[in-house]
């Protein structure tokens, strides 16, 4: 099997550079590159990215501003039409992607740190305080998620902070089982025994010595969970518990396709928006897996 | 064996009585059903004496008490808005969801194990590649724009297949026609779940393949089919066993939304509609009762995987 994986061109590359000087970085920057669709889906992303960041400055029209006739489809002015009301419709999808990338990364970061700290807790204590975490993430876990978000957000108004929260408060039971299984096992190496045989400070042994050996899983997963956010804001606005307009979401922008003028003679309103939430989230996921065999320390491939 | 079981089953129990007390709190948390009441008609007297009989004055814990005991006598309270019993509106919309998911998780199946298996015993090729491909576009399209494209390729464009509901208006029904209804609401569920089924199941057999009871068949010189089918396959069923384990509650969630963009009549429109309304007793009951299946689902799965896989550890 080993042998198999070892391509030629790993051979030739190996052959070239001294790779005892090549640092974690560059190695994992090495084998990620290996996943061609995930080197491409960076570049899509990237450019994703940068334009959701820059649409202030590139976006031809305001968004919430009615700049030319209504549902005019696309034209030379309009690249993509303008929607029911008149506004345009790139300027609009700019600025939608803005605020579900926006939902996506703060929904991940938050459940991500209540993981980590519940997942600390349960794994290097053990004992009562792991099976109360343990057993209260069992429960979370046991609704079926998206329900529990549509719950919460019919009881907290629906709108771009609250969906934020709601999602960060729901992601984040994966993470905490991942970070105890890991601390579990961290906690029986040698150099945290020895670090408390020296009695180091428990601050030190967690946030300096655990956390750091667990970060890549972490970031494998919270990949995953970026995905998932982004998808289920999508789902929420799309239903209209989630982010309301006239703020533009991905997603609240094909509420207005459920019309049935709207899915059959204007399809650039709605066809926009669901391609470009399946290339975020398609790059995020062939990044994630790369990563995956990138940081994987035993992966040879 | 019998040992593990009932290990199982008693760490499920505490979790089942978590489970109805984060309910009855979101429950609560929700408003009082007494909001409903209040109007310029009705007098503060009128409201004092619903809240007596309701048993609202009584401390939170004892109606938690008083709400956990109807409970165990099926009583998941009324609807606020037709006033109908919330567990003859579950019972009478269970069906429809039913049939949905189970047709939608038999048609994942049939095509993820296939998918799967063929991806990893040709680990890097071709056929690899686009396995792994589509797999991860099934789970990275949102449900509801493959429903939208589906319905205006073929409802709008094409006419073959009618968009909402479970049968045609008017007419009597019969399989043929609610199958016509299941078709693009199973495909969309099915696909988005063998989107991760494909991927895990083709990690489960690389990682099967990888084992030295296969290394001993292949030195046995058996043959490469035998190889595969009699000492992979056989392994292979652990895996599927989680998938399917894993794959209801995604199922529940699923139906919500599916639900709703094809007019399926089942408990996801339901629910749906009482979210709408703010419906609480029928939204809790909902939920309570999924996350009960869930719980049940994972106990079995566990169960499951203890019988079909001898080597793992019981204590």
């Amino acid at each position: 099997m080993i042998l198999r994986n070892i391509d030629d061109k790993f051979n030739k590359k190996a052959a070239g550079k001294d790779i005892h000087s090549e640092s974690y970085l560059q190695t994992v920057w090495r084998r990620f590159k290996r996943h061609h669709l995930a080197t491409v889906s960076l570049v899509v992303l990237v450019i994703v990215v940068g334009a959701a960041l820059l649409a202030p400055i590139i976006a031809p029209y305001d968004p919430t501003e009615i700049a030319g006739p209504f549902a005019q489809p696309p034209s030379k002015e309009f690249w993509l039409g303008t929607d029911l009301i008149g506004r345009d419709m790139v300027s609009r999808l700019l600025y939608a992607t803005r605020i579900s990338l926006l939902v996506g990364v703060m929904a991940t970061l938050i459940s991500a740190v209540i993981g980590v700290i519940l997942g600390l807790i349960a794994g290097y204590f053990g004992g009562v305080a792991d099976m109360i975490i343990m057993r209260f993430t069992d429960m979370v876990m046991s609704f079926p998620y998206i329900l529990l978000v549509l719950v919460a957000a019919s009881i907290f108004k629906p709108g771009l902070w609250n969906i934020i929260l709601i999602l960060g408060f729901v992601d984040w039971p994966g993470i905490a089982r991942l970070v105890r299984g890991n601390v579990l096992n961290l906690r029986e190496t040698n150099f945290v025994k020895g670090n408390i045989v020296a009695g180091m400070p428990l601050r030190h042994i967690l946030f300096s010595e655990i956390l750091p050996n667990t970060v890549a899983p972490i970031l494998v997963y919270a990949t995953s969970v970026l995905a998932l956010s982004i998808l289920d804001e999508a789902a929420l606005s799309f239903l209209g518990q989630g982010v309301q307009p006239p703020t533009a979401s991905l997603g609240n922008m094909l509420n207005g396709a459920q019309s049935l003028t709207v899915l059959t003679s204007q399809p650039w309103l709605w066809i926009p928006p669901g391609l470009l939430i399946v290339i975020i989230v398609m790059a995020i996921n062939f990044i994630g897996d790369a990563l995956r065999d990138a940081l994987d320390p035993n992966g040879g491939r | 064996m019998s040992k593990y079981i009932l290990k199982r089953i008693l760490i499920a129990i505490p979790v089942l009585i978590g489970i109805t007390i984060i309910d009855y709190a979101i429950m609560c948390l929700a408003g009082s059903p007494l909001e409903m009441l209040q109007g310029p008609r009705v007098s503060q007297a009128a409201v004092e004496a619903k809240k007596i009989a309701l048993g609202l004055d009584q401390p939170i814990y004892v109606q938690y008490f008083v709400w956990l005991g109807q409970l165990l006598h099926g009583n998941l309270g009324y609807s606020m808005k037709s006033y109908q019993s919330v567990s003859s509106m579950i019972g009478s919309h269970l069906g429809p969801t039913l049939l949905l998911m189970g047709v939608s998780l038999l048609v994942s199946l049939l095509f993820a194990i296939p998918a799967g298996i063929y991806s990893a015993i040709h680990q890097y090729s071709k056929g690899d590649y686009a396995v792994v491909t589509v797999s991860f576009l099934g789970s990275s399209v949102p449900g509801f724009f493959l429903s939208m494209l589906l319905v205006y390729l073929f409802t709008i464009r094409l006419g073959w297949l009618p968009s909402s509901g479970m049968t045609t208006l008017g007419t009597e029904g019969g399989a043929a026609d609610v199958a016509k209804h299941m078709v693009m609401p199973v495909i969309v569920l099915a696909f988005s779940m063998a989107g991760s089924n494909i991927r895990y199941i083709r990690s489960a057999v690389l990682e099967i393949l990888q084992q030295d009871y296969l290394r001993t068949a292949r030195a046995k010189g058996i043959g490469h089919f035998r190889v595969i089918n009699k000492h992979a396959l056989r392994n292979a069923l652990v895996p599927i066993i989680t998938v399917i384990g894993m794959e209801i509650p995604v199922l529940f969630g699923g139906a919500v939304i599916i639900e709703q963009v094809f007019s399926w009549p089942g408990l996801g429109l339901m629910t749906m509609s009482a979210i709408s309304n703010r419906d609480y007793p029928v939204i809790m009951g909902v939920c309570l009762l999924s996350a009960i299946v869930v719980l049940v689902a994972n106990l079995v799965t566990d169960i499951l995987y203890a019988l079909a896989d001898p080597t793992i550890q019981l204590d």
